[in-house]
């Protein structure tokens, strides 16, 4: 079994019976009924309600009726500096993870495609931040930038470079402490789906191209990158939009502290939603958020039809 | 391609980075589960414990219900899974094999229930679980999960069927046999590590999961793994690192043991989608 088997199809999809393009019969809804309902009632239906909501004053455990509001919590939330201070960071914290991200998660993929003898553990070592739990992630960064007991400061101090410091306290260090965690969490996914795409890439091309006297930088550029370009587009954009949105690593690191430096949109949102119990203010976060990621996804789209246009 | 020997030395050195980069902060962390106090509370940690002991996974059942909380979250993780594939699978089908307006507005929320963040979910859902009295609930929480693990489940099946040839199905139509039993004796053997890989990434998914977890379940009695380790947190910093790091590594050890097996079926199946459209 390779990295990218399934999905594969031989040859062009049939046309005909049980091929693409046939319409749905009866049957087929017995078929599509058992997923379709729990995503209309505990999706779709939560989503559009939670979309009204954030234009009413619903609040937990209040007694009297929930009042439709227009876009007054809107308005608030224009003049919430906090709120878009928390904004700031996670845009700072998603570009922060997923730009480095890629470029790390590249260049691994690129050593994965060579013939490298310790390549098998490398692939065996990205398991692990793939599979662990985040909160376990976070908690184990933060016995890494343990002051005292932490490896990263003792390294530093063996290095002759200095005592440390509390890396997740510090004002100036912690965004870019959580930003490391962030980036090391979902370099796997990354450097996976890289790979897949490098090995889609047909191998003579990059012969051809170095029997033509091609460095590695030009065979890159012309062979391997236009190859590779969806997949990057698309993974850099589904890391953004999953970064931007991210809770549990940050929660567990810092809970957004110290004075706020790493209060993403998601952890203000759920403060605002579950300790204040705001609901409709906080539902006006996540209209917010959920606005500037389609604005993104959008902007994805038009780069991949350009792309496209241009092959 | 020859490679030339300065390159290969760069590409060993680059390799060397980066194993150490993914593997130091876990070693650490199974370091410090295996270390008695008197090495923990150093003010020069050693990279190994030098004293190992399990007082620290001892410790850390006694501090916090952690066999109840795996309980939980085996519950709601297999539940989900096994409920999540049930359902995926025949939408997958169908997706898979007729491109009609149907399966093109399934595909296209798979890709938008990406990008919401889940807060703007988890409010309604909390009011309306909230009535139906299923707050605090793991049951409730199974609903959650599997409607949360239905995109992937389904966005992997989708490439599991497409590999399975169109063809074998209709020369068993050709055959005569009838579409429920092409289904079982064709399809479905040929479908069943997918199906399996898919369940086995819903159930990670599900026991990693702490967000819709830490909203929903309240009382310490119904809380699942993830939730219950940051209780080690405490409110100042941490309190005690050997047992957390017990803690959180033995919450890790069934990630890892499912991941290793299914590991390369789901690079396969997540990417196949991405790569191929």
């Amino acid at each position: 079994m390779t990295w990218a088997t399934a999905g594969k199809r031989p040859g062009k999809p049939a046309p005909g019976p049980g091929g693409p393009g046939r319409p749905v019969d009866h049957g087929a809804w017995f078929l599509v009924l058992p997923a379709l309902i729990p995503i209309l009632v505990l999706s779709v239906g939560p989503l559009l309600y939670g979309i009204a909501l954030a234009f009413t004053d619903a609040q937990s455990g209040r007694t009297e009726p929930t009042q439709w509001i227009g876009t007054l919590n809107f308005q608030d939330l224009l003049h919430d500096t906090l709120f878009w201070d928390s904004f700031r960071i996670g845009l700072l914290w998603a570009v922060g993870v997923t730009v480095p991200q890629f470029l790390l998660a590249l260049g691994l993929a690129l050593l994965l495609n060579e013939e490298l003898r310790l390549r098998w553990l490398a692939r065996a070592l990205a398991i692990i931040p793939w599979a662990m739990p985040e909160v376990v992630v976070g908690i184990m960064w933060r016995l890494v930038y343990n002051p005292d007991a932490g490896i990263l400061n003792e390294t530093i101090r063996d290095l002759g470079l200095g005592d440390g410091r509390d890396w997740l306290s510090g004002l100036a260090t912690a965004l870019p402490a959580v930003i490391v965690v962030g980036i090391w969490a979902g370099m796997p996914q990354t450097t996976v789906a890289l790979l897949a795409g490098l090995q889609n890439t047909p191998r003579e091309l990059h012969e051809a191209a170095a029997m033509d006297g091609a460095g590695a930088w030009r065979r890159f550029r012309t062979v391997t990158w236009p190859a590779l370009k969806p997949v990057a587009l698309a993974i850099t954009a589904l890391n953004f939009i999953w970064n931007f949105n991210s809770f549990a690593l940050v929660y567990v690191l810092t809970s957004g502290g110290p004075g706020g430096r790493t209060r993403l949109p998601m952890l203000f949102a759920y403060e605002e939603a579950f300790r204040y119990g705001q609901f409709g203010y906080a539902a006006a976060m996540g209209c917010v958020m959920v606005a500037v990621i389609s604005v993104i996804l959008a902007l994805q789209l038009v780069g991949r039809l350009r792309g496209e246009g241009q092959t | 391609m020859r490679t030339s020997g300065r390159t290969r030395a760069g590409q060993y050195a680059a390799l060397f980075a980066y194993l150490v980069f993914l593997a130091f902060p876990f070693l650490w962390l199974v370091s410090t589960a295996f270390k008695p106090p008197r090495e923990l509370g150093s003010l020069h940690p050693a990279w190994l414990p030098q004293d190992p002991t399990l007082d620290n996974f001892r410790q850390a059942f006694d501090e916090q219900p952690l066999l109840r909380a795996a309980a939980n979250s085996l519950v709601a993780a297999l539940g989900a899974a096994v409920i999540a594939v049930l359902i995926a699978t025949p939408m997958a089908y169908v997706m898979a094999r007729h491109r009609t307006r149907l399966a093109k507005a399934a595909t296209g929320w798979v890709v938008v229930s990406q990008a919401f963040p889940f807060v703007l979910v988890i409010i309604p859902l909390f009011l309306v679980l909230k009535n139906l009295r299923l707050i605090d609930s793991v049951g409730g929480l199974v609903m959650v999960y599997v409607v949360w693990a239905l995109p992937f489940a389904l966005w992997m099946l989708v490439g599991y069927v497409r590999a399975v040839p169109a063809e074998l199905e209709e020369a068993a139509a050709v055959d005569g046999a009838g579409r429920v039993r092409t289904l079982v004796s064709i399809t479905a053997p040929l479908l069943a590590p997918g199906i399996v890989a898919t369940g086995l990434f819903a159930f990670i998914s599900a026991w990693n999961e702490f967000f819709f977890a830490l909203v929903l379940l309240k009382s310490p009695e119904k809380q699942t793994l993830p939730v219950v380790l940051t209780h080690f947190l405490g409110a100042e910093g941490v309190a005690d690192l050997g047992p957390l790091a017990a803690a959180a590594f033995l919450a890790t050890v069934p990630s890892l043991v499912v991941f290793a097996l299914i590991q390369k079926r789901l690079t396969g199946g997540m990417f196949a989608g991405a790569v191929k459209n």
